[in-house]
């Protein structure tokens, strides 16, 4: 097989860092916070890698937006087993308003330079939540698009002849499809558990080529069309009260106007 | 009158004899203890299992790890470095700049268990740029964040509801005159840069779990942590074994209480001629506060409440310059207090609504929290540190001046000094070593020379001038005579009271402490704190707050001192909660709340509780503490 995937990887906030939103309300504070590779996006890698320790694809190509520090986040992509990564550099006020239109402008246009038979992507990014990048992608290439999770279990991905072939679970059973390449996979959580990067695979990433290209380069025009107004804490939530009969529950709800 | 020589040796021989015999019966005494202490409430009979991690239960004896493939990939360097911190950067720095000069090649490497560099740094912290300024003259040109120079330097004594304040004069350790507040996680960042710039390999996420020997008995290097053990033991689908780096020479700068320190302790004896080290636990805030209430380069101090004057510890205040105006806040109680109903974290939490500090957080935000122990045992309480293949520097070995309240300029400068002696060794082509690993005496000596041991030895003193009836009192009034008069040139040295751990007094004998509840806005719970630590680790994993004995914490620690426990974690890791079976109690260990302090290991009167390394990349995110 001589397929070649193109994974997206970005960089977020660590799931686990409390987050704290900027003084002046215009985003949230990232200069030294923890960040780590979306974990959608660590699925997707291991898929990638999978298949091609399953001989379905040659090649697997990291792909990551953003400024000097995504840098880290492709190597952990090649630790996992990526042959090569492409750092798109994206820096200053147009990384703080990239969002999905721009990245699938940009993995679209890399998918045809690359010339990818498969694009896998995290289902969506832990900051943003959006859930875009990979449908946009695939209808700027006019590619089918998949998510093998779809909210269930999914079992493989494989490649045959040409097609990509999914095995899912769905409510009555096992759900085989058959979508032509090339085309867009958007991971969900459990497809797979991916591999540690472990310490001697970093080391031997340090080897392996990340090539560094600019959007322009891409023909592509980073530049929103979204603004945003202000960014604000969710509001803090309220103590619930607690009552002793039905009674007391029904004159809560008179005070409170509900009934 | 002489003896004869043979003499000599079968006294020797009898005196090692009867020590052994005292402390077998030491231990066989402890475990007789606790069945009658506690039989009304120990009923279960057996003891949930809670230690599943392979450092107490071998791996080779387990039927699940048969035929599991347990070779691991090996790499060399010329040195390696456990710890990224203060004193492991300023090494690797200083090693490559003696190898640039001397135009040698050298790999470096440096293997650090938090995720990013910095990530595991906590201090107040003040900095005395002397051992910076050594390292690095350009430091300033270079944008090192020493952004505050302090300005006002105040001391004081709080009561109840008042504070008196205490001139601090010229010449006292706590005089901060030439100091820089920093954020000390940002300062280790900046470090970590600049060693990489020069070359040095960086290996954050990655802890060093293990210490390899050659076969004459010298440290080989390390190995770090496997990943993929499931919570009870087992492998699991992604399990890889770490790595090995052997190093002609593996410095150790863990930080205070290393593990792997602990270990070399006993492999080599390096404590059998000092004292045992004294810690306290310092707790952290940052705060943004109200502008008007701001004022950047501003250091205070203060002791007494709401402490007694026989508990040590004390606070501090910092007002950085860093853009928004952010305050460093702590506390910090010594861990040789005896009443077992002492929380520090809420002797921290309490201690904010003092009038004097809580004028100044009224209307602001916290926005971080963390918790470190430090060493407290200074100069007498220095191992040996050095042995073939490998040396201590830093916070691990102690090198910190326990009145001036700093251990970040003797933490670089003992890096140095090992990088220094190291450099000679290793590129000494002349040399024939006895052993495979370097035995590097000569670090021992640069430091007896260098402007550490002079600073630590007029210091010794002090901390140990507490240990009298009037405590706090006792100790100021000792340090005004003898320090600020004579420098510590007095003839002798005090003793320490002995380990932190055997400290406490059993519960019967001590009074609950009544603490009062956390308002939401000065002060708060603990829960919501570890939260803003950012602390996490991989749930599914054996817990790395091993216990040697499953059964010892409801026998004798929740028996005999009411599980201190559940008190000195400033994480809420330790937790007595019912049996499901209704009657008696069970520990319950929250391991992915750890915060790396290393209190539980240092304060646990059983000295049952083994911290060891969790898998690297877990533990707190902290930025900029």
């Amino acid at each position: 097989m001589s397929a070649r995937v193109l994974v997206g990887v970005k960089r977020v906030i660590d799931y686990a860092v409390k987050i704290r939103v900027k003084p002046d309300r215009t985003g949230v504070v990232t200069d030294g916070v923890k960040h780590s590779m979306n974990p959608f996006c660590e699925i997707a890698v291991e898929e990638a890698v999978k298949l091609k320790e399953k001989k379905l694809v040659k090649e697997v190509v990291a792909v990551s937006c953003g400024p000097q520090q995504v840098q880290e986040t492709i190597r952990t992509a090649l630790a996992m087993g990526a042959d090569r990564g492409i750092h798109v550099e994206v820096s200053g006020k147009d990384y703080e308003t990239l969002g999905p239109l721009q990245v699938s402008k940009i993995l679209a246009a890399l998918a045809k330079k690359e010339q990818a038979d498969l694009i896998i992507l995290g289902k969506q990014a832990i900051d943003d939540d959006c859930n875009q990048t990979g449908q946009m992608t695939a209808a700027l290439l006019d590619w089918p698009q998949r998510s093998p999770e779809d909210g269930t279990f999914a079992s493989e991905v494989n490649i045959e002849a040409d097609k990509l072939k999914v095995v899912r679970e769905i409510d009555g059973g096992l759900e085989t499809i058959k979508i032509n390449l090339p085309a867009v996979v958007t991971a969900d959580l459990r497809l797979n558990t991916p591999r540690y990067a472990t310490l001697p695979n970093i080391m031997k990433a340090k080897k392996k080529k990340i090539a560094n290209v600019k959007p322009a380069d891409l023909g592509v025009d980073v530049s929103s069309r979204l603004e945003v107004l202000k960014v604000d804490e969710p509001p803090q939530r309220q103590a619930g009260v607690k009552v002793e009969t039905v009674h007391d529950l029904v004159g809560k709800l008179k005070e409170a106007g509900r009934i | 009158m002489t003896v004869p020589h043979c003499y000599h040796k079968h006294r020797i021989t009898l005196i090692h004899m009867t020590r052994r015999c005292i402390r077998a019966l030491k231990a066989v005494r402890a475990e007789h203890v606790a069945p009658q202490v506690y039989s009304t409430r120990w009923s279960s009979s057996t003891v949930p299992r809670i230690t599943t991690h392979y450092t107490v239960y071998p791996r080779d004896k387990d039927p699940r790890w048969e035929g599991m493939e347990m070779e691991r990939f090996a790499d060399e360097a010329d040195v390696v470095i456990v710890g990224g911190g203060p004193a492991g950067l300023s090494a690797a720095i200083r090693l490559k700049q003696l190898a640039n000069q001397h135009e040698k090649e050298l790999r470096v490497c440096v293997v650090e268990k938090a995720s990013q560099i910095g990530a595991h740094t906590l201090s107040g912290a003040c900095l005395e740029p002397t051992a910076l300024n050594e390292l690095i003259p350009d430091w300033k040109e270079r944008g090192a964040p020493l952004n505050t120079p302090v300005t006002e330097d105040k001391f004081a004594i709080l009561t109840e509801k008042y504070r008196i304040p205490v001139p601090i004069l010229p010449g006292l350790p706590m005089n901060n005159h030439g100091n820089y507040l920093v954020r000390l996680g940002h300062f280790v960042r900046w470090l970590g840069e600049q060693a990489e710039e020069l070359g040095v390999e960086l290996y954050p996420g990655y802890a060093a779990a293990e210490v390899l020997f050659h076969e004459d008995g010298s440290v080989k290097g390390i190995a770090t942590n496997d990943v993929g053990i499931g919570k009870d033991g087992s492998p699991k689908d992604v399990f890889e074994r770490g790595m090995e780096l052997h190093a002609k020479v593996t410095l150790f700068g863990e930080g205070c209480h290393g593990h792997l320190a602990k270990q070399l302790y006993k492999q080599f004896n390096l404590r059998e001629n000092c004292e045992p080290q004294t810690y306290a636990i310092g707790l952290k805030e940052l705060w943004v506060i109200d502008e008007k209430k701001w004022r950047p380069g501003r250091t205070e101090h203060s002791v007494g409440w709401p402490l007694n004057r026989n508990t040590y510890g004390g606070s501090f205040l910092y007002h950085l310059n860093e853009g928004e105006p952010l305050v460093a806040l702590g506390f910090v109680v010594g861990l040789d207090y005896t009443n077992p109903y002492l929380s520090p974290f809420r002797e921290f939490q309490r201690w904010k609504h003092h009038p004097s500090i809580m004028s100044t957080l009224e209307g602001g935000n916290r926005i971080a929290y963390g918790a470190r122990a430090l060493n407290e045992g200074g100069f007498q309480s220095i191992p040996k540190l050095t042995f073939p293949g490998g040396m201590l520097i830093g916070c691990s070995p102690g090198f910190m001046n326990v009145p001036k309240i700093k251990g970040t300029h003797t933490a670089m400068k003992s890096g140095m000094l090992a990088a220094e002696t190291a450099f000679s060794k290793i590129t000494d082509e002349n040399l024939q070593s006895e052993t495979a690993g370097l035995y590097i005496p000569e670090y021992k000596e640069a430091l007896e020379k260098s402007w550490i041991w002079k600073e630590l030895y007029a210091v010794r003193n002090i901390r140990p001038s507490f240990h009298n009836y009037f405590g706090l009192y006792g100790g100021m009034l000792y340090t005004g005579i003898f320090y600020w008069f004579l420098r510590g040139k007095e003839p002798w040295t005090l003793k320490h009271n002995g380990l932190d751990s055997a400290q406490l007094k059993p519960a019967k004998d001590c009074a609950p402490i009544e603490y009062p509840k956390p308002d939401g806005k000065i002060s708060f719970d603990l829960l919501s704190s570890v939260a803003l630590s950012g602390t996490n680790h991989e749930h599914d994993q054996p817990p790395h707050l091993t216990l040697k004995d499953d059964s010892v914490p409801v026998a004798q620690n929740l028996a005999i001192y009411d599980g201190p426990e559940q008190r000195f974690c400033p994480a809420g890791v330790y937790e007595y909660v019912p049996l499901e079976t209704g009657d008696g109690m069970r520990l319950q260990i929250n391991a992915q709340n750890c915060v790396h302090c290393k209190t539980c290991d240092i304060k646990d009167p059983s000295q049952n509780i083994n911290w060891v390394v969790p898998e690297g990349s877990g533990g707190p995110a902290y930025n900029g503490m």
